[in-house]
């Protein structure tokens, strides 16, 4: 057998960050007779490192999906360009190192659990033997071993997503890509899930997912990009992204009965029985707190209000909303 | 990897044989024993040339039926049902599921008329109560429509790589009515006195696939022998016919967005 010179590729493989995505950008024709570019990605660049769990985020419409079906090469990229393990994505000898669940996954109906995964197993070249072993392991990992030769057609939603996992990870694959996985699945199953998705983790493998479902993101992602009208707008692990953030403190306190509040901190305070909360700015903090020494108050707790990247999240998409309609609103006004 | 199409096609004829494809031969069955009973009662000499027409017209029709309407299916049902999705995150080049695709088909085809052929065959034993070497002619018969299906099946999956099944059967069925009067084409360009007129008729008479030179059905009915020559012809017609369609479909699949 020959042996081919292999390190200097292995170190690069090291060295070089597992997803590597850069100035990605799809534009869709729109319309029958007068056809319209449609951005869908804009000049998408993010990297994922080995072994990492990265969330992709965003809502509905916002090139989650075109991104995924640019890397899997079902779609063609406008411009730009993505490696995947050094691999270019127009490499088909990439897709032996990667696995892939589309969203709300659908297969051959006419066929059994069992039947479609040895189907897909038989591309990787595994011996009948090999293959049987893996599909018995596979589809009790996702809990469908009492339905392996039930025909699809009979399966829930919630089975086929999980039979979308298995056949993603059927053959190992260091790089998983899932397209909203948790997406139509009850609390047990987005459960079972999630355990599969820090199992795989575990396991060193990189997991790309794609989700709307944001604690599902904060819970199992070392990083998160979040992606709002084709545009990449924030990226880091999802504690530094809502830091960034900390615009307000919060201040617990009692009050002595018979005692008031000075008229501008009573405007912004809730109570529930003794205790009262007051939300500041940061800059006021202290201002605050002199006037409730005033009052003769007890101080509870004071602690930075930190937004959930739900807040986050909204609050990105609330400013594409208000750009769009501006956007809107100057070009009807133009159109006068 | 060269086995990946043939992992693709027997998927496709499992999906035939699941869907009930096979079903038509209960008709074909019941056509062939209402005929032989009928022709056997009336007998004045021709049962065999009538069996012989009605089993291979029918074996003809019930396959372009299936070729086409099956083959226009093939791949916008995948992209359709978005199955194809998680099928091309393997590593299947498109090109190979094509292949796969056309040879699944063309399995089930050969299937289903080998089977009809036993059919035939029964049917003509009955009549005749002996089989004879001139009935060699029959299989060659046979052996051209399944050419002719492999064509069929190709311009189907051609088309259905770029529009609806809707059109796709159109532009199939078009083309097979057209290539049936291929030569009738030829002969305009030779009584028109108009030189644009001609080499328009000759064009389209060398692109259209001619299936005028695939039909031996009368030849079979009246035990003609069919000339080594015109075996060896049609075979490579026929492969070459469908290697450039599906070079063809393969590079406009190839550059397609699959939304």
């Amino acid at each position: 057998m020959h042996h081919w010179p292999r390190k200097k590729f292995i170190m690069n493989a090291m060295t070089a960050p597992t997803i590597e995505i850069e100035g990605l950008t799809k534009d869709y024709a729109v319309g029958f007779w007068r056809k319209k570019m449609r951005r869908s990605l804009d000049r998408l660049t993010l990297q994922v490192n080995e072994g990492e769990a990265f969330g992709f985020l965003g809502p509905n419409g916002a090139g989650k999906t075109t991104t995924l079906k640019l890397l899997m090469g079902l779609i063609f990229p406008t411009s730009g360009s993505a490696r995947i393990r050094g691999r270019s994505i127009a490499d088909i000898g990439m897709h032996r190192e990667i696995g892939f669940m589309p969203e709300q996954p659908y297969f051959y109906d006419y066929l059994t659990a069992r039947e479609l995964l040895d189907y897909f197993a038989r591309f990787f070249g595994h011996s009948a033997a090999e293959r049987h072993e893996r599909i018995r392991k596979f589809l009790e990992r996702v809990g469908l071993a009492g339905a392996a030769d039930v025909q699809l057609r009979k399966f829930s939603k919630g089975m086929l997503q999980r039979v979308g996992i298995a056949q993603a990870i059927l053959h190992d694959p260091q790089v998983i890509f899932l397209d909203e996985p948790m997406s139509g699945l009850d609390p047990v199953g987005r459960r079972e899930v999630r355990d599969i998705i820090l199992e795989l983790k575990k396991q060193g493998r990189t997991i790309f997912f794609s989700t709307h479902i944001l604690t599902d993101a904060e819970m199992l992602c070392d990083r998160v990009a979040v992606l709002v009208g084709g545009k990449l707008q924030g990226i880091g692990a999802p504690r530094e992204i809502v830091s960034m953030e900390i615009s307000a403190m919060e201040i617990l306190f009692e009050l002595p009965v018979g005692r008031t509040l000075p008229d501008h901190l009573m405007e912004s305070v809730t109570h529930t029985g003794d205790r009262y909360r007051i939300e500041v700015k940061e800059a006021d903090v202290y201002n605050a707190l002199d006037a409730l020494k005033g009052s003769q108050a007890r101080i509870l707790s004071v602690s930075p209000v930190r937004p959930s990247l739900e807040d986050y999240f909204f609050k990105l998409v609330g400013q594409q909303k208000d750009i769009a309609s501006t956007k809107e609103a100057a070009a009807t006004e133009a159109r006068r | 990897m060269s086995v990946i199409p043939g992992i693709v096609a027997v998927n496709t004829f499992r999906e035939a044989v699941r869907d009930r494809v096979l079903y038509n031969l209960i008709f074909f069955a019941l056509l062939m024993m209402a005929a032989a009973v009928l022709v056997g009662g009336v007998s004045i000499g021709i049962e065999r040339d009538v069996i012989v027409n009605l089993g291979l017209s029918a074996i003809s029709l019930f396959g372009i039926v299936m070729a086409i309407f099956i083959g226009v299916g093939l791949v916008h049902k995948e992209i359709e049902k978005r199955t194809l999705y998680s099928l091309l995150a393997k590593p299947v080049q498109r090109w190979q599921f094509l292949v796969g695709k056309f040879a699944g088909l063309l399995l089930t085809l050969v299937v289903n008329t080998a089977l009809m052929t036993v059919g035939l065959a029964a049917a003509l034993f009955y009549v005749t109560r002996k089989f004879e070497g001139s009935d060699g002619t029959i299989a060659v018969a046979i052996y051209f429509i399944l050419l002719e299906f492999a064509i069929i099946t190709a311009l189907a999956l051609f088309f259905s790589c770029f529009s609806s099944p809707l059109l796709s059967t159109l532009f199939t069925l078009g083309i097979y009515v057209a290539g049936v009067f291929a030569p009738d084409i030829r002969d305009i360009g030779i009584v028109t006195s108009s030189s644009a007129v001609k080499a328009v008729a000759e064009g389209v008479y060398y692109i259209l696939p001619n299936f005028h030179n695939f039909n031996l059905i009368s030849a079979a009915a009246h035990k003609e022998a069919v000339p080594f020559s015109l075996i060896w012809q049609n075979t490579s017609y026929a492969a070459l016919y469908v290697a450039v369609i599906l070079i063809g479909a393969s590079a406009v699949f190839s550059g397609r967005d699959l939304k």
